[in-house]
């Protein structure tokens, strides 16, 4: 191992943090579906997956990695209305457990229908042209594309966050995570709602796809593990908060990053480790009120 | 005394016999099967499923990291032969114990989280046991998973049994799955098994009633735990080799499927469950590489339509008939 100067440090924790940008990308996703529908999607690795894989195809259709990074989500999100109109819509009411299982098994079926599709080998992806390179910032040269990676999730968090709070429909959102029966009985059709928040949240874990598609490998299995990890970030940050969200997501990508400086051998175990120390002192986690896991 | 008395009576008899029952199933199912190899990965993981079923069928906590535990016993148990050259019985009791101590350190943290939360901890705390065995790769072979465990021929009091007969393997093996059955029924017979079934109804009222509520579950994990470490230690002597995959979370919700497809909370389901998607993977690879696919798609069906399962579903089929057919 080299010599670890400051510059060293700073230019990892810039790379936690863009790690972190995925990461809370994907929490925001599974704690608003979470926070409304009371629903854990566990396909959430997969839309991510099918994400990065339809980024890939929409890039080299269009050539324009613009283009691809407005049609994905789109797409994945549409995957995501038909999934929730269909499939988990007849199991409202029948038990907390029964979407989290289906959502699983359609995980499974996603899978292989991108094996099919796209072969089990997956496909090789690169930085859009218009953002290789790396940019001075002062420490040292950092990759402009993860620069930009952190600032689009900026850009989503603060549009969701304008979205939820400040327009009619996120005030309905809101009432209905809080009571959905009251919602109804003011003439709102909170089934709707409901599909429309399934979509948005399937809709981010796919633009986290496309966004996380140049900096790692893009395979069928890939989701497979970011499930893991963005349970973790979820349970860290504390359910259905969405500031916990975004928090523990850049905490546990920049826990993750030192890690991997300073004990690489532990850096996939430490972002657990962290969870169940959370667990231990504060089980609701880091923005979760206390009794909500219940 | 007219026929629907005897439908009745015999239902109950099966009821009260069911170790009885299940095992004169398991005795014949070799026959049944079109080689040794999947009836004995059916018992192996039917046992897993049982254990997976005493948390999630009878006590209403969905687990998502029991994988840990199969895959502990597994490669302890492997770890044992291989590294300590302990008898095979010896490294039996070391991957169930070992299985039962994680399931303690995992069930500890786990159960202060309900319901969904408790799905995802398990989830996560399961991976860490994942990626500890991964990296230890001087003790577990690491990526390419334990291998070398040799065990040919077994001593009985003097009496040689040939290990690599599959027959023999078969029986043998049956041997503990059946006093797992019988233990496992024995708990869920007990003042203890009217606790975890009250807590999968209704928690805060059992609690109410004066149970320690927190204990019960821990209790009930470390229990789950150690049937799925026997389950893994079994697979171990069986396969001969512990692959890295039987720690991983998607192994884990194999035993969710299996549990499911049988049906939770019944005593035979897990056993039905593991033989239905066992003889899926089998008659499906044989036509295609996608074979998951069509798993998830059956799993998807039962969840939405039959989430009592194959077992699940007769049972309820006949208890109706049993009640209505009576005087």
């Amino acid at each position: 191992m080299g010599e670890i100067t400051p510059s060293l440090l700073m230019l990892q924790l810039m790379t936690g943090i863009g790690l972190g940008a995925v990461y809370a990308l994907l929490a925001l996703g599974l704690s608003l579906i979470f926070g409304m529908l009371n629903v854990v999607n566990f396909a959430h690795g997969a839309f991510f997956m099918v994400g990065a894989f339809m980024g890939v195809y929409f890039l080299a259709l269009t050539g324009n990695f613009w283009f691809s990074l407005v049609l994905t989500p789109l797409a994945v999100g549409a995957i995501g209305l038909l999934a929730e109109r269909f499939l988990v819509r007849p199991l409202y009411g029948r038990g907390i457990d029964y979407p989290l299982l289906l959502t699983f098994g359609l995980s499974y079926v996603m899978v292989e229908a991108i094996r099919i599709i796209f072969g089990i080998e997956g496909v090789s992806t690169s930085t859009p042209a218009e953002l290789r390179g790396a940019v001075n910032l002062g420490f040292g040269h950092f990759p402009l594309y993860r620069l930009f990676l952190i600032g689009a999730t900026a850009v989503v968090v603060l549009g969701l966050w304008l979205f939820i709070e400040k327009t009619r429909y996120g005030l309905i959102i809101r009432a209905g995570s809080r009571d959905p029966e009251i919602v109804r009985v003011l003439g709102i059709d909170i089934a709707r709602v409901w599909l429309l928040v399934f979509g948005i949240g399937t809709a981010i874990a796919g633009l986290s796809g496309v966004l996380a598609a140049p900096t790692r490998a893009v395979n069928p299995e890939m989701g497979i593990s970011v499930l893991a990890e963005s349970f973790v970030v979820t349970v860290v940050g504390g359910m259905g908060s969405l500031p916990g969200a975004v928090v523990a997501g850049l905490l546990v990508g920049i826990v993750y990053s030192m890690t991997s400086l300073f004990m690489p051998e532990l850096a996939e175990l430490s972002i657990f480790v962290l969870m169940a120390v959370v667990l231990l002192i504060r089980p609701q986690g880091l923005f979760g009120k206390a009794g909500q896991m219940g | 005394m007219n026929q629907a008395m005897t439908l009745a009576n015999s239902f109950n008899w099966i009821v009260r016999h069911r170790v009885g029952a299940v095992l004169f199933c398991l005795i014949l199912f070799p026959l049944l099967m079109p080689y040794e190899a999947l009836a004995i990965n059916i018992l192996i993981f039917g046992l897993y499923a049982v254990g997976f079923n005493l948390l999630f069928g009878y006590t209403g906590m969905l687990s998502f990291g029991h994988a840990a535990f199969l895959g502990v016993g597994s490669y302890l148990c492997g770890i044992a032969i291989v590294s300590g050259g302990w008898p095979w019985w010896a490294a039996i009791v070391a991957g169930v114990a070992a299985a039962s101590l994680v399931g303690l350190v995992i069930g500890y943290l786990a159960i202060r989280t309900r319901g969904i939360y408790f799905s995802m901890v398990t989830l996560a705390l399961g991976q860490i046991v994942y990626y500890v065995f991964y990296k230890a790769e001087s003790w577990t072979g690491g990526e390419n998973g334990l291998r070398g465990i040799r065990v040919e021929a077994i001593n009985l009091l003097g009496w040689q049994l040939d290990f690599l007969n599959p027959i023999t393997k078969y029986y043998l093996i049956l041997v503990f799955v059946a006093a797992a059955l019988w233990f496992v029924s024995r708990v869920l017979n007990s003042p203890f098994g009217a606790v975890i079934e009250a807590i999968r109804e209704n928690e805060q009222r059992t609690a109410a009633c004066g149970f320690d509520v927190a204990r019960a579950k821990l209790l009930v994990f470390v229990l789950s735990a150690a049937v799925c470490g026997l389950a893994g230690a079994l697979r171990a002597l069986h396969l001969s080799i512990v692959p890295i995959d039987s720690l991983h979370y998607l192994q884990s919700g194999q035993a969710v499927m299996m549990c499911l497809l049988g049906g939770m909370g019944t005593f035979f389901g897990p056993f039905v469950g593991a033989a239905l998607f066992l003889y899926l993977e089998d008659v499906s690879t044989a036509v295609t590489t996608h074979w998951m696919a069509l798993v998830g798609v059956v799993f998807m069906v039962f969840v939405l339509f039959f989430p009592k399962g194959v077992w699940g579903s007769v049972l309820h089929w006949l208890a109706r008939k049993a009640a209505t057919e009576k005087p």
